[in-house]
C-alpha cells in the first residue's frame, strides 16, 4: 500500500502523454457540455422568477409549442453531440491502448493475481511483484492476463486502465515522460484484500533503468512454475519481490492453463515456448471480442 | 438422522449471532444487530397485527386482493421498508470509509462487501423497481379511464414474486451471508471457486424472482395501456405518465430475459458445474458482462422513464398549464428507450475490443443525451406561461432539472473511452449514477408520493415537513456525492473499504454529511407520513382534486372506489379533466349506469409468493425436499387456480349510482378553492381552475382563457 | 367494432362464437405479447451458443462429434407433426365443438410431443455415455444443454398444459376459458416449432456442416 503524496493517483497530474491527452480531453469535453447546462442554470431561475405565481409573466395556460423553440432545442443538442462525436472518435482512435506508441517498446507482461500484480521482463529476463519499473520516454507495451478473477489494471499518471482476465490478453500501451513513483493498482473488486492490491509504478531515466536491470538480474531469486502456483494463494505483497529469472514462456503458459490454444506470440517479443500454432491465432492479437 | 437431508448447508453457525459469539468484534456486532433489527422489526409487525387485530383486514382487504390500487400501494410499501435497510447501509459504508484511513475501521472487508453488494441490489431490485412498478400500477389504469390492468390476477402475482425476493434478501441479514460480488455480481469471482457458500446463491435467486416479477409487470402494462383505454383515449391523448410507462414496460418485455438468462446460467455454474463464466473449460465471463447489461442498461431507463413521466405531471400541473412540446417529449421517450439497447458495452470499454468498437458505442451513448435535453429543456419551456406554485413536487422538480443536467454531463464525459479509462470503477462512475439515480429516479419517486398521496388516501401529506424533508434530501444529495466526483478523478477506487491517502479525509467528511442529511430527510418523509395520518381531518382532500389537475384521475373521488370509474369516461383531448372543468362540464352526471364485473379476491398469488420464496430458500441452502415441494406447489395453486370459475363479482349498478352520485352532489356543493388556498384545510379536492377564479361553478365552453395577471 | 373482423393472429373464433371472439382479443393479445419476452430468453440463449459454440469447446468436443442429425431430423418431424396435429385440433374446436374429436387430436399432438422429448432424452443419454459430452465438459456443451434444453422444458410444460386442458375440456366443456385457453396454448406449441427449427438449423445443420 502506498500512502502517496497529493493526487499520487491520479491523471490529474499526468506524467505521461496518454494520461495528459485524457485530462485534456475531459476538459474539452466539459467545456463544450457547458453549452448546454449554462442556458438551464441562467433560464430557470429566471423563469421562475417571473412565472412565479404573482410574477409578472403573462399567464398563457395553452401555450404548448413554437417551432423555432422546437428546432433549437433539437438542434443544439443534435449539433452539439456532433461536435462531442467527432472529439471521442478522434480521441478514442488515437489513444486506443492497444496501438503501440513507437518502435522497439518495452514489452512488459502483467499477470493479476490475488492481490497481487506479477510483471515479467521477456526482454531483460527479470520479473517483478509488485513494481513496475519503466524507463523514461521509452513506449512500453504491456500485456495483461490474470492468474484468477478479473481485475482492472491501472496507472491513472500514466494511462487508463484495461481488464486482465484468466485466459485471454488484453494490451496497454503508454510512455512514462517523468520519472518517479506512481501508484497504480487493481480498480475492480476481488475480495478481501482488494483495497490494498496496489503497486509501485517507478519510472527511471534510461540509464537507471538499465543499472536497475543488472541489479535484479543480481537477484538470487527465481520464479518457475511452482513458484508461480505459490503465488496463486490469495496474499497482498507487503514488500516487492524481485526476482532475477524466470522460467522463459511463463506469461504464455498462465493463459494456456486457461485456455489452450489461445495464448499465441503477438509481437515477436514474448518467448513463444509453450505457445501452439501462433499462426493461426494472430488474430488473437486484439482478444477478447476482436471486432475487426 | 441425517440433518442435512432436513436442513441442507445451514448450520447453527450460519446464524447471525453466532458470528458476534464466536468472533466478538464491532463489525459483527452491527451484523447482528442489523440481523435483531429485521427478526425484531417482524416481531414487533406480528405482535401489533395480532394485538389490534389486523390479520384479517390483511389477508381479507390486502394480500389476497388483485385490485391495482391496491397492488400498486403495496409495491410501494415494500420500496419504502427496504430503502430504510439500504439507505442505512450506505450511511454505514460512508462511516466506514471515514473512519478508515490509515486504520481498519469498524468493519471487516467481508462485512463491507456485503453491504456494498445488498445496497445495490437492494436499490434497483427492491427499491426503484417496485417503486415505478407500485407507482405505475395505481396511476397508469387511472390515467387511461380503466378499471383495472388487463390481467389483475397476474399483476398479484408479479407483485408477491417480488415480495418473495425482497423477504429473501431480508432473510439473509439473519441467515448466512450475502454476495460480495456487488449488484452485478461479476464472474468469476461470483462463480463456485471463488465464492463458495450461500452469498452469491442469495443474489441469484433474489434477483430472478424480481426479474421474473418485473417481466410479467412489463407485458401486463403493456397490454393494459393497448387494450383498456377508454374511448376517445388515442395513444396521442394519453398523459405523458402514461406514454412513459408504455415505453417502461416494453423496455421491460425485452431486457429482463437477458438477466434471467445471466442468472440462470450463473446458477448453472455454481450448482451443477456447467461452464459458462467459469476460468477455463470454455467458460468466458465477457459473455456475462455482455448479458448483464443487455438487461443493465435497459434498466437504466426503466428506471427513469417513469421518474420523467412524473416530472411531466408535476410540472404541468403546479404551473398549471399544458405540457410544452407534448409530441416532442413523446418521440423523445420513444428515442431513448430504442437507444437504450444499443449502448450496453458502455460498461465495459475497457475489456479490450477494438478502438473503433468503443468508439461507436460511444457515440450512441451520447446520442441518448439528445433526448433527454430535449425533455430537460421541454419541462423548462412547460413553465414559461405559468403560474408556478412552489409546493414539495415543484422543489424536487427544479432540483432535478438543475442536478440531472449536470449528472448528464459528466455521464458524456463517461460515454468518451478515453475519459473511461480513467475513472471506470472509481467514484466518479458512482457519483455520476447516483447523480442519476436519486435526483431523478428516488426523489421522482417522493414528488409523485407527494403529488399522488391525497389521491391513493384521501387526505394530502403535511406540506411544512415535506418541505422540510426536502431541504434535507437536496442539499443532502449534493454534500454527499459532489465530493465522489472529485474523489473519483483523485482515483479513489468503488467498493473499497479503506484508504491510507490522507487528502481523501475532508472529502469523505463532507460525503458523511451528506449521508447524514439524506438519513434526516427520510425520517422527516417518514414523520410526514406519520403526522399527515393522525392529521387526516384537516388535511382530508376526498373530492379528488387537490392540486387543480389535469388528468382523469382526479375527477374521481379520493380514494377511489373499487371500480374506478362509475361508467367510462369519454375523451375528446388531451388534459380532459382540465378541458372538462374549463368547460363547465366536468362532474356531470352520467346518462346512465350499468352493473361492473370486479375480480374477486384470491389467495392465489400470495400462495405462489410463500411457495416461490421457501422455493429460493431451499435452492440457496440446497434444501432440495423443500425446493421441489415447493416447486411443485406453486404450479399445483396455479393448476388449481385454472378450475376455478366463480372469480368474478358483480357489483349492481344500483350500487355504483348511489356512490357516485353521493360524490357528485359533495363535489357541486362544495365551494371551490382557489390555488392561494391549496394548502389550507379549506382545499377538500374541489378546485377552481387557475385563471377562472371569477367564475367559479359551471363555466361556459369555449371561453378563451388568455388571462392576464 | 365489427365481430367478423380479425382481432390477432392465429385462428379467430369470429363467425362462430362472437362471445369468446371478442373475449380472445386482450387475452390473446397479451399471449403473443408472451410469446416474445419468452422469444428473447430463446434470442439470449442461441446468442450465448452462437459465442460458446465457438470459443468454448476448450478441451471436449465439437459440434461435428457429438450431434447425430438423423435423430435430430426426426424430431424435427415429430414436433412439426405434433403442430399439425394440434392445428386440426383447433379447428376441429372451433367448427365442431367436439370434445371426442378435439381429445383424440389432443392425444396425437402430446404423443408426438412426448416422443420428442423422450428422443431427445435419448439424444442427452448417447452424448453422455457414449461422446463424453456431458454439460460440464465444456462451455459449448454448457450452452447446448441449456439451449436445447430450455426448449425441452418448454415443450414438456406444453405436455403437461395439454393434460390439464383434457381434463378441463371433459370437466366444462367448451366454455369460453376453456377455448382461450386451447388458442393460447396452440400458439405456445407452434412458437416452439419455430424455436426448434431454429435449433435444427443452428446448432445441427451448422454445427455438423462446419
Amino acid at each position: 500500500m502506498v500512502p502517496g503524496a497529493a493526487y499520487a493517483g491520479s491523471f490529474l497530474e499526468p506524467a505521461g502523454p496518454i494520461a495528459s491527452a485524457q485530462l485534456s480531453h475531459f476538459g474539452v469535453i466539459s467545456a463544450l457540455m457547458l453549452i448546454v447546462i449554462v442556458p438551464m442554470f441562467v433560464a430557470l431561475p429566471i423563469v421562475l422568477w417571473r412565472y412565479r405565481r404573482g410574477g409578472k409573466g403573462t399567464y398563457r395556460p395553452d401555450w404548448e409549442f413554437n417551432w423555432g423553440l422546437e428546432l433549437l432545442i433539437w438542434g443544439i443538442p443534435v449539433a452539439l453531440v456532433a461536435a462531442l462525436g467527432t472529439a471521442l472518435w478522434k480521441h478514442t482512435l488515437k489513444n486506443d491502448p492497444y496501438r503501440p506508441l513507437g518502435p522497439a517498446p518495452l514489452v512488459v507482461e502483467v499477470v493479476s493475481l490475488d492481490w497481487k500484480f506479477l510483471f515479467l521482463y521477456p526482454e531483460q529476463g527479470v520479473a517483478t511483484l509488485d513494481l513496475l519499473a519503466l524507463p523514461e520516454g521509452r513506449p512500453v507495451t504491456l500485456k495483461l492476463t490474470s492468474g484468477t478473477v478479473m481485475q482492472s489494471f491501472i496507472v491513472p499518471r500514466l494511462a487508463g486502465q484495461i481488464y486482465a482476465m484468466a485466459g485471454m490478453q488484453t494490451k496497454l500501451n503508454l510512455i512514462a515522460d517523468a520519472t518517479g513513483d506512481f501508484v497504480g493498482r487493481n480498480t475492480q473488486y476481488n475480495g478481501l484484500g482488494f483495497a490494498s492490491q496496489s503497486f509501485t509504478a517507478r519510472v527511471m531515466s534510461p540509464n537507471d533503468f538499465a543499472a536497475w536491470v543488472a541489479g535484479a538480474k543480481a537477484q538470487p531469486a527465481a520464479l518457475d512454475a511452482a513458484g508461480y502456483a505459490a503465488l496463486l494463494a490469495p496474499s497482498v505483497a507487503n514488500e516487492p519481490v524481485i526476482y532475477g529469472r524466470f522460467t522463459p514462456g511463463l506469461f504464455d503458459q498462465i493463459i494456456a492453463s486457461f485456455a489452450p490454444g489461445m495464448a499465441a506470440g503477438h509481437s515477436g517479443h514474448a518467448p513463444q515456448a509453450g505457445a501452439d500454432a501462433p499462426a493461426a491465432h494472430q488474430h488473437n492479437d486484439h482478444t477478447p471480442e476482436a471486432a475487426q | 438422522m441425517n440433518w442435512e437431508l432436513i436442513f441442507g448447508q445451514i448450520k447453527w453457525t450460519s446464524f447471525v449471532f453466532a458470528g458476534a459469539i464466536e468472533n466478538p468484534s464491532l463489525s459483527e456486532f452491527i451484523a447482528s444487530g442489523a440481523g435483531s433489527v429485521a427478526v425484531l422489526g417482524a416481531l414487533a409487525a406480528v405482535i401489533l397485527l395480532t394485538v389490534k387485530g389486523w390479520w384479517v383486514p390483511l389477508w381479507r382487504d390486502w394480500l389476497t386482493s388483485v385490485d391495482h390500487k391496491k397492488v400498486g400501494i403495496m409495491y410501494i410499501a415494500i420500496a419504502l421498508v427496504m430503502f430504510a435497510r439500504a439507505v442505512i447501509e450506505a450511511a454505514l459504508m460512508r462511516a466506514q470509509q471515514l473512519a478508515a484511513t490509515d486504520s481498519g475501521g469498524f468493519l471487516s472487508a467481508d462485512h463491507f462487501g456485503q453491504l456494498f453488494s445488498t445496497h445495490g441490489t437492494i436499490m434497483i431490485f427492491f427499491v426503484a423497481m417496485p417503486f415505478i412498478t407500485g407507482l405505475m400500477n395505481y396511476v397508469m389504469p387511472l390515467q387511461i379511464g380503466a378499471r383495472d390492468v388487463s390481467f389483475p390476477l397476474l399483476n398479484a402475482i408479479s407483485l408477491m414474486l417480488t415480495m418473495a425476493g425482497a423477504i429473501l434478501i431480508m432473510v439473509s441479514l439473519v441467515v448466512g451471508q450475502f454476495s460480495t460480488g456487488g449488484w452485478s455480481a461479476y464472474p468469476p469471482f461470483t462463480g463456485i471457486e471463488f465464492s463458495p457458500g450461500e452469498g452469491v446463491d442469495y443474489w441469484i435467486w433474489a434477483v430472478s424472482l424480481g426479474s421474473i416479477g418485473s417481466t410479467l409487470t412489463g407485458l401486463n402494462f403493456a397490454v393494459t395501456i393497448y387494450k383498456k383505454r377508454c374511448p376517445g383515449m388515442t395513444l396521442f391523448r394519453m398523459p405523458l405518465f402514461t406514454w412513459t410507462t408504455l415505453c417502461t414496460s416494453i423496455l421491460m418485455i425485452f431486457a429482463m430475459a437477458p438477466l434471467t438468462a445471466a442468472t440462470v446460467m450463473l446458477a448453472l455454474d455454481r450448482y451443477a458445474g456447467f461452464h459458462f463464466f467459469t476460468n477455463g473449460d470454455g467458460g468466458n465471463m465477457m459473455n456475462y458482462a455482455n448479458l448483464f447489461w443487455l438487461f443493465g442498461h435497459p434498466e437504466v431507463y426503466i428506471l427513469i422513464l417513469p421518474a420523467f413521466g412524473v416530472w411531466s405531471e408535476v410540472v404541468a400541473t403546479f404551473s398549471s398549464k399544458r405540457i410544452y412540446g407534448y409530441t416532442s417529449l413523446v418521440y423523445a421517450t420513444m428515442c431513448i428507450a430504442v437507444l437504450s439497447f444499443a449502448v450496453w458495452l458502455h460498461h465495459f470499454f475497457t475489456m479490450g475490443q477494438s478502438a473503433n468498437v468503443n468508439a461507436i458505442f460511444g457515440i450512441a451513448t451520447m446520442i441518448i443525451g439528445v433526448p433527454t435535453g430535449v425533455k430537460v429543456y421541454d419541462w423548462l419551456l412547460t413553465m414559461v406561461g405559468g403560474r408556478i406554485r412552489f409546493t414539495t413536487p415543484m422543489l424536487f422538480h427544479i432540483n432535478f432539472l438543475l442536478t440531472f443536467i449536470l449528472g448528464g454531463m459528466t455521464g458524456v464525459l463517461l460515454a468518451n473511452p478515453g475519459i473511461d479509462f480513467q475513472v471506470h470503477n472509481t467514484l466518479f462512475l458512482i457519483a455520476h449514477f447516483h447523480n442519476m439515480i436519486i435526483p431523478g429516479v428516488l426523489f421522482g419517486m417522493f414528488a409523485a408520493v407527494q403529488f399522488w398521496f391525497p389521491k391513493a388516501f384521501g387526505f394530502r401529506l403535511h406540506e411544512g415537513l415535506g418541505r422540510a424533508s426536502f431541504w434535507c434530501f437536496a442539499p443532502g444529495f449534493l454534500l454527499a456525492f459532489f465530493p465522489l466526483y472529485w474523489l473519483g478523478l483523485m482515483g479513489a477506487t468503488r467498493r473499497t473499504y479503506m484508504w491510507s491517502d490522507p487528502d481523501y479525509l475532508p472529502w469523505l467528511a463532507l460525503a458523511m454529511a451528506g449521508a447524514a442529511l439524506i438519513l434526516a430527510g427520510f425520517a422527516l418523509m417518514v414523520m410526514q407520513i406519520v403526522v399527515s395520518v393522525r392529521q387526516r381531518e384537516p388535511l382530508a382532500a376526498p373530492l379528488g382534486d387537490p392540486w387543480d389537475g389535469r388528468a382523469l384521475e382526479w375527477s374521481i373521488p379520493s380514494p377511489p372506489p373499487d371500480w374506478n370509474f362509475a361508467v367510462l369516461p369519454e375523451v375528446t383531448a388531451r388534459d380532459p379533466f382540465y378541458e372538462a372543468k374549463k368547460a363547465g362540464t366536468a362532474y356531470r352526471s352520467p346518462a346512465a349506469y350499468e352493473d361492473i364485473e370486479v375480480p374477486r379476491n384470491t389467495a392465489t398469488a400470495p400462495l405462489i409468493g410463500l411457495f416461490a420464496c421457501a422455493w429460493a430458500f431451499g435452492l440457496v441452502w440446497h434444501i432440495w425436499w423443500l425446493a421441489i415441494v415447493s416447486f411443485v406447489l406453486i404450479w399445483v395453486v396455479v393448476i388449481a387456480r385454472s378450475f376455478a370459475t366463480d372469480t368474478e363479482e358483480i357489483i349492481p349498478a344500483a350500487t355504483v349510482k348511489a356512490a357516485n352520485e353521493a360524490f357528485l352532489a359533495a363535489v357541486r356543493s362544495a365551494p371551490g378553492v382557489t390555488r392561494d388556498r391549496e394548502m389550507t384545510s379549506e382545499n377538500r379536492g374541489r378546485a377552481i381552475p387557475e385563471g377562472l377564479e371569477g367564475r367559479s361553478g359551471a363555466v361556459s365552453s369555449g371561453a378563451a382563457v388568455e388571462v392576464l395577471s | 367494432m365489427s365481430l367478423s373482423e380479425r382481432l390477432h393472429p392465429g385462428i379467430n373464433l369470429a363467425g362462430t362464437d362472437p362471445e369468446s371472439h371478442e373475449a380472445a382479443e386482450e387475452v390473446l393479445f397479451g399471449f403473443w405479447i408472451f410469446l416474445m419476452s419468452d422469444l428473447v430468453l430463446f434470442a439470449v440463449l442461441f446468442a450465448t451458443y452462437a459465442a460458446m459454440s465457438v470459443q468454448g469447446i476448450a478441451e471436449g468436443p465439437g459440434p461435428a462429434q457429438v450431434f447425430d442429425l438423423t435423430a435430430a431430423f426426426v424430431e424435427t418431424l415429430l414436433l412439426l407433426l405434433s403442430s399439425f396435429a394440434f392445428g386440426f385440433g383447433m379447428l376441429a374446436m372451433k367448427y365442431r365443438e367436439s370434445r371426442r374429436a378435439v381429445l383424440g387430436w389432443l392425444l396425437l399432438t402430446g404423443g408426438l410431443g412426448a416422443a420428442f422429448v423422450g428422443m431427445e432424452l435419448h439424444d442427452y443419454y448417447v452424448m453422455i455415455t457414449q461422446h463424453a459430452a456431458p454439460p460440464q465438459a465444456s462451455g459449448f456443451l454448457s450452452a447446448y444443454y441449456l439451449l436445447t434444453g430450455t426448449h425441452a422444458l418448454h415443450v414438456s410444460s406444453g405436455l403437461v398444459w395439454m393434460a390439464i386442458m383434457a381434463v378441463q375440456v371433459v370437466v366444462f366443456g367448451f366454455t369460453t376459458p376453456v377455448k382461450l385457453r386451447l388458442m393460447r396454448l396452440a400458439l405456445f406449441w407452434h412458437m416452439l416449432d419455430v424455436v426448434w427449427i431454429g435449433i435444427f438449423t443452428f446448432v445441427y445443420l451448422f454445427g455438423v456442416a462446419s
